[in-house]
């Protein structure tokens, strides 16, 4: 049988994940490390009827993928950095007005214009809170090159069916690496399309903005004659500006708990030797990928130790740290000068002990590095 | 269709100042729809933030009030979406000329098929009066107590340097002719831009001592000369009027029907290959 297996980079299967998914918009900005994911799209879109275009900027690339999106198409953009930080207060928007969109960033080394060929994980809590004010958001952490294009169907599935914009977050090393990878027939996949009103327009009032039990407003498109109202101000069930307390309350409280109460099923870790571990690492993205052998390799001197590798970072897995239950150390690894420690250690300092290892100069955290680390830990037993 | 099914009578009344100038202006866009025969389940307003902006609140079609100075990239991404919708984008001096100068610009370069029309009332008025970039040199704002130091824009010539394929200027006083104008902007398969000067007695007219609402509409019409009027007159003559009309009318390709070939070329040779 012959060999499917392509070689490709993070960034690739990234496009070829959200081509499986159902892109039928990108809009984006020349942003190294991020580019790539452009230029094939730039390639692969048009021949598909699908639209690619090259905005003037970060901001306007947002921009234009929530009013793509407005018109019923499943839309991305991708970034990096300085771009993430651009596109924060759009990104509010797609939150507050509820507009499925997926933003990829590729992080490198910051701030300001930082090391742009470098790798970090330094937008660990940007991605959680770049944007002014209480919002929901969803982030996911692949690993590898074919978890890069799994998880990127899977944020086209969370955006759509929840209606929340979700970020995708790839590093530097993980955009560029290159892996051979099988990827799944497209039909072989589950995919998911936001909620539409069920009546025609004009047969009843259309309320853009009223949800049912499961939270989730309808969503209709620009074009379809429901003649409905979007905007960034809070807003009532009909989608049109309010200044009551009361019903401004009501409608944040409603966003965030649409996330919420999904948690169990948009949530992801994976686990690697926890049942047992005294000592468990926590680490994401391509630091995972150090932390695997580190662990490996701390089995190997004796050391029970473990690794808890969360795909989704926001919300945090939380609830899957039952399967370090008896962990009294954890190692929190990261390309940075410490951001997700501080969501373990409020999840876990009441029966556990937490350290960290980081690096924030541009270059990955290495299997030795970790394995003193686990080896420190195990220490304070 | 008549006017009255281009707007949602239940948002009225709006929320803009007495005398202010906005309404009219929004009243000559909704004629000129009406005038223009088009289907209003196949438009879509996308507008920014200020006072201008939130007149798409009060039209009765698909309406996107954006975040500041962003109306213009929205608006791209929804005529590339359904390059079949009329897209108007409504914005203000401030919201147009400075903060989304940069969207300014590139949507003119692009051609893209989007009509705009800018309420220019020469300041900030939902923050209550700060200069804009097309506040007049000298004049009195909440941020210039001293004076305006910051030359301002014209608008409709950037607009035009850029490649916009419709240019005009009109003002609240002169309504049927800024109707006519719009509609001849929607009229344009391309990128089409209006100035329309609205009055803010409220911030700009008090502060500068223009008088009320009536005495600003007489401004308007003092001091601006029509295109006709104005051909053949020395720039000395003209110091000091804003020409309105009709000011250019290019021609270019337009970006969706640029794209739409692309994609069709694209899959007719994958058809053959």
């Amino acid at each position: 049988m012959a060999d499917k297996r392509r070689l490709m980079q993070g960034n690739e299967a990234c496009v070829e994940g959200a081509l499986a998914a159902g892109v039928r918009f990108f809009a984006g900005y020349p942003i190294t490390p991020s580019t790539e994911i452009a230029e094939v799209m730039a390639e692969r879109l048009p021949p598909t009827g699908g639209v690619f275009i090259q905005m003037e900027d970060e901001i306007a690339s947002m921009g234009a993928v929530i009013g793509a999106s407005l018109c019923g198409l499943k839309s991305m953009t991708a970034t990096s950095g300085p771009g993430f930080s651009l596109k924060q207060e759009n990104l509010g928007y797609a939150s507050l007005a509820e507009i499925p969109c997926v933003m990829v960033n590729v992080q490198r080394v910051g701030p300001s214009t930082g090391r742009p060929t470098s790798v970090a994980q330094g937008d660990v809590m940007q991605a959680r809170w770049g944007t002014h004010g209480d919002h929901p958001v969803v982030a996911l952490c692949p690993s590898s090159v074919r978890e890069t294009f799994d998880l990127t169907v899977e944020a086209f599935n969370i955006s759509e069916s929840l209606r929340v914009p979700v970020i995708l977050l790839l590093d530097e090393v993980l955009g560029h690496m290159r892996e051979p990878v099988e990827l799944p027939d497209p039909v072989t996949l589950e995919l998911k399309d936001r909620p539409r009103p069920l009546a025609p327009p004009g047969e009843r009032e259309y309320l853009p903005y009223a949800a049912g039990d499961d939270l989730v407003p309808p969503m209709a498109s620009y074009g379809e004659g429901y003649a409905f109202h979007v905007t960034g101000l809070f807003h009532n069930s009909a989608g049109f500006p309010t200044n009551d307390s009361a019903e401004s309350e009501r409608l944040l409280r409603r966003l965030m708990q649409k996330v919420e109460v999904r948690h169990h099923s948009i949530s992801w870790a994976e686990t690697q030797d926890t049942e047992d571990a005294g000592v468990v690492v926590v680490a994401y993205g391509s630091t995972a990928r150090s932390a695997a052998r580190a662990v490996k390799a701390a089995r190997e001197a004796g050391i029970k130790a473990g690794l808890f590798r969360p795909l989704t970072i926001w919300p945090f897995p939380a609830h899957l740290l039952v399967r370090a239950e008896k962990a009294r150390s954890f190692v929190v690894a990261e390309m940075n000068l410490g951001q997700l420690v501080y969501e373990v250690e409020r999840h876990v300092c009441h029966r556990a002990r937490v350290g960290r290892v980081n690096r924030a100069g541009g270059e990955l955290l290495t299997p030795g590095e970790i394995l003193e680390a686990i080896k420190e830990a195990a220490a304070w037993q | 269709m008549a006017v009255k099914d281009y707007l949602r009578r239940e948002q009225l009344p709006h929320i803009w100042c007495a005398g202010c100038g906005h309404g009219i202006i929004m009243g000559a866009l909704v004629r000129a729809l009406e005038r223009s025969d088009i289907d209003p389940a196949k438009v879509v307003a996308v507008s920014g933030i200020g006072c201008s902006s939130r007149a798409t609140t009060y039209l009765n079609v698909d309406t996107l009030h954006t975040t500041h100075g962003r109306a213009l990239a929205f608006a791209t991404g929804v005529k590339l979406a359904r390059p079949d919708l009329t897209v108007i984008v409504i914005t203000g001096d401030g919201d147009a000329a400075a903060i989304g100068g940069n969207h300014l610009i590139h949507s003119a370069r692009r051609n893209i098929d989007i009509t705009v029309v800018c309420f220019n009332n020469s300041t900030y008025g939902m923050t209550s009066g700060q200069y804009s970039p097309m506040t007049p040199l000298g004049h009195l704002a909440t941020t210039a107590p001293y004076g305006n130091l910051d030359r301002p824009f014209d608008l409709c010539r950037l607009v035009e340097a850029a490649g916009a394929t419709y240019v005009a200027r009109g003002t609240a006083y002169h309504a049927t002719q800024l109707e006519h104008l719009i509609a001849e902007g929607l009229a344009n398969p391309g990128f089409s831009f209006i100035e329309a000067i609205s009055q803010c007695p409220t911030y700009y007219g008090r502060r500068n001592r223009l008088g009320e609402a009536v005495a600003m509409l007489k401004w308007q019409k003092d001091n601006t000369i029509s295109v006709q009027q104005a051909a053949g007159k020395t720039p000395a003559e003209l110091e000091g009027k804003l020409v309105t009309g009709r000011l250019h009318q290019g021609r270019g390709p337009e970006y969706t029907a640029s794209y739409r070939e692309l994609v069709e070329r694209l899959q007719k040779r994958g058809e053959t290959v």
